[in-house]
């Protein structure tokens, strides 16, 4: 199963280092990862995409990330409601006829075109990973040249249906 | 230029160095003993070490590997942090092994390394190594010091982070330009760390489960780790264990957390085990583990771990916890909270006299047992002699391997602290140098290193510490002229293949006696009793080489992904 999991954490240099060696050495398989800066200054978040077997791993996983120092709040949002966003930018080929044919593709998923040139075109979009996959699948047919991912970014959205537990050390 | 500093160093007392600021911390931290290797990176230190008059000392090893595992030992002993210094690159690097296994066995370890200055790192500048890259999955934590003004507070940090919560090491890698800056100021070395702050005290609600569980429990059974010892719950534990009248099994580091001589001590649980310890894990209805972390040497094949059981978890790193044995009933807490919190409940337990009976049938019907040689000496024999002539009141040392499992299984500790020994990741050249940590931090203490002839060889250079200290710490060559467990497992599971475990060893004794200490032979089953009153009467270094069985083997065992109810050669 795929989980989105936040993690706050204190912005000092190897910070994420620490986080992915971590991953990689308790061989959590990462989809994606995204760091920026978060409202507090000194302070990151960190949004993973992790495809994890059970519910002992997943646990594991949330202890592991919060066992570490510069971790200071893990939260597993994947059943929660969330705002989840990930920007694409996908380099097709295309020239003439085929670009009118593009655009009439990628307008009901309200991308962008951000770049022409000669022979190619490319487009920005914004979204869920699955709209951002089906444009991607869709645009595939048309040669893409070059693709690049910012991996999700995501949090809680302002209300939530039910109450919301976080996961820590100490709600055991 | 280098005079005139010196000069204006002199004239004004507050003009400090980097170097300076640091020894200034590290009494602070009340620091008594560090354990290093100068070069080219903490030439500053050094020159600062010098010039100081901190009241602690420094033990200069002979590589910084007898450095850091002699930090273990002291750490081990003492329950404070060992502290290492250590050069840039190649000093560093020499120390990964210590950090590592310091790591497994949550050993308190600050360790300092040199770094080449900021302005070349990332260069490849002469005797440069990535420290923080290498060191960040083998530490607790690390830090590179960018700026002298963070110095105090990192350190501060540095030993507070190692010391609490689940140990660890934590290495602070200072660049040469900032422990050779000239600063001025006092700093402000006050922290916060808002992700770390260890829970000590135990959920109520979890406690209440455990005593309700614990008053149902027909076949309970305690299993005590390191964790008690890190958390001085012997006390505790004792108590506890006494009221119910619970028996006790210990994991290899949380032996001496109990009484091994006591009527309720079932002994070392595990791979080689007792068979009353592992039955008792095996048959049991409800397991408490107190600070263990259900390493695989313990469990043997997880499928048949305490099938029967419900499984309580008193651990303070909640990440261990359902992490190889899934658990009941979680205790996030320090193991001397939980079982003050445990000891105030009103628990009734139900009669479990059977259960008892049962286990010290076990424990008498089936005992460690050993081919006794007629003449040589078999190496079970040597250990419990060992014990005996030492009164079990030794701090006691070991490299890893048979003469290990046979030092757990012969020589029961009864106070905590005293078993010093690489478990996690089972590193050979520990026991040595171990031994003089062990010693630095109990000098009143008689400090018994036990170690095999293969892996005494890894670090016996730090001989040099022990003639120089006149430090009295009594080696004990368990010589079988072999790789030992690694030839048994030759002969066990390699049809007596034995590919590269037969040693060809040097004179010991000829070897000690060039570092100017004193060496002793014994091959015979009746010279070793008057050796051994001799050589623990003697005020000072000795290493006695033992000629012991080649062919000796641990037992009883459980075989590689076998139950721990499977165990061979529990029996003659």
């Amino acid at each position: 199963m795929k989980r989105i999991i936040t993690a706050t954490v204190q912005d000092r240099s190897g910070v994420l280092n620490r986080i992915t060696g971590m991953l990689h050495k308790r061989q959590f398989n990462i989809d994606s990862i995204s760091v920026g800066s978060s409202e507090t200054e000194g302070i990151s978040k960190m949004t993973f995409v992790i495809e994890i077997s059970d519910h002992q791993k997943l646990e594991q996983l949330t202890k592991q990330l919060n066992k570490q120092i510069d971790v200071i709040k893990v939260s597993d949002i994947t059943d929660k409601a969330i705002v989840a966003r990930e920007l694409a930018l996908i380099k097709v080929g295309g020239t003439g006829q085929l670009r009118a044919e593009i655009q009439g593709i990628i307008t009901p998923f309200r991308a962008s075109v951000i770049d022409v040139s000669k022979d190619s075109l490319t487009i920005q979009v914004t979204g869920k990973p699955d709209k951002v996959e089906a444009l991607i699948s869709l645009l595939r047919p048309y040669g893409i040249k070059e693709l690049t991912k910012t991996g999700v970014t995501a949090f809680l959205r302002g209300q939530q249906p039910k109450q919301v537990t976080e996961i820590n050390s100490i709600s055991i | 230029m280098k005079v005139e500093v010196k000069r204006e160093l002199e004239s004004t007392k507050e003009l400090r160095t980097g170097s300076d600021l640091l020894i200034e911390t590290l009494v602070d931290a009340q620091v008594d003993t560090i354990f290093g290797y100068p070069g080219g990176a903490v030439l500053p230190i050094y020159d600062a070490l010098y010039r100081s008059n901190a009241p602690f000392k420094h033990i200069l090893s002979r590589h910084e590997q007898g450095s850091i595992h002699a930090a273990e030992g002291y750490a081990r002993v003492t329950g404070k942090p060992g502290v290492v210094l250590a050069t840039s690159g190649p000093g560093a690097t020499n120390l990964i092994t210590g950090i590592t296994d310091a790591m497994m066995d949550s050993l308190p370890l600050v360790v300092f390394t040199g770094q080449v200055a900021n302005s070349v790192i990332g260069t490849d500048a002469f005797q440069e190594a990535d420290v923080m890259g290498i060191t960040t999955p083998i530490t607790k934590y690390n830090y590179q010091v960018k700026n002298v003004a963070e110095l105090p507070r990192i350190v501060k940090e540095a030993f507070h982070i190692a010391s609490t919560g689940r140990p660890g090491p934590v290495v602070v890698d200072i660049p040469k330009n900032i422990s050779a800056a000239i600063t001025l100021e006092d700093y402000d070395n006050e922290f916060n760390l808002p992700g770390y702050q260890p829970t000590k005290n135990p959920n109520p609600l979890q406690i209440i489960k455990l005593a309700d569980a614990l008053g149902r429990a027909k076949r309970p059974v305690l299993l005590a780790g390191a964790g008690t010892v890190f958390a001085k719950a012997s006390e505790e534990l004792l108590l506890f264990a006494e009221k119910y009248q619970l028996p006790v099994a210990n994991t290899l580091l949380g032996l001496g957390s109990f009484p091994g001589s006591h009527a309720l001590s079932l002994g070392m649980a595990g791979m080689h085990g007792t068979y009353a310890a592992n039955m008792a894990i095996y048959e049991s209805d409800l397991l408490i583990n107190i600070g263990a972390r259900f390493d695989d040497r313990l469990t043997g094949n997880i499928e048949h771990f305490a099938p029967h059981a419900k499984v309580a978890h008193i651990d303070i790193d909640p990440a261990e916890i359902g992490k190889n044995i899934s658990t009941d009933i979680p205790v996030v807490a320090d193991a001397k909270e939980a079982l003050h919190a445990l000891l105030n409940s009103s628990i009734t337990m139900p009669d479990h006299k059977l259960w008892k009976e049962k286990l010290q049938n076990n424990k008498a019907n089936y005992p460690l047992w050993y081919e006794r040689s007629n003449e040589l000496i078999s190496p079970q024999w040597l250990l419990e002699q060992i014990y005996r002539i030492s009164n079990g009141e030794a701090i006691v040392t070991t490299d890893v391997g048979q003469h290990q499992m046979w030092a757990a299984q012969y020589y029961p500790f009864d106070k905590p602290n005293r078993w010093v020994t690489s478990g996690g990741l089972g590193t050979m050249g520990f026991g040595f140098p171990a031994a003089i940590g062990a010693q630095l931090g109990a000098p009143a203490d008689l400090v018994v290193s036990v170690v095999g002839d293969g892996g005494f060889q890894m670090t016996l250079q730090e001989l040099s510490i022990i003639k120089e200290r006149n430090l009295p710490v009594k080696v004990i060559i368990v010589n079988n002229e072999a790789l030992g467990m690694v030839r048994q497992w030759q002969e066990s599971f390699y049809e007596e293949r034995y590919s590269e475990s037969i040693l060809a060893n040097p004179d010991f004794v000829k070897l000690a006696e060039s570092y100017g200490i004193r060496g002793l032979r014994v091959d015979r089953e009746d010279e070793v009793a008057e050796v051994l009153e001799d050589v623990f009467q003697y005020d000072g270094p000795v290493v006695v080489d033992c000629r012991v069985v080649q062919l000796a083997c641990v037992y009883p065992m459980i075989a590689p992904g076998k139950g721990i109810h499977e165990m061979l050669g529990v029996t003659k």
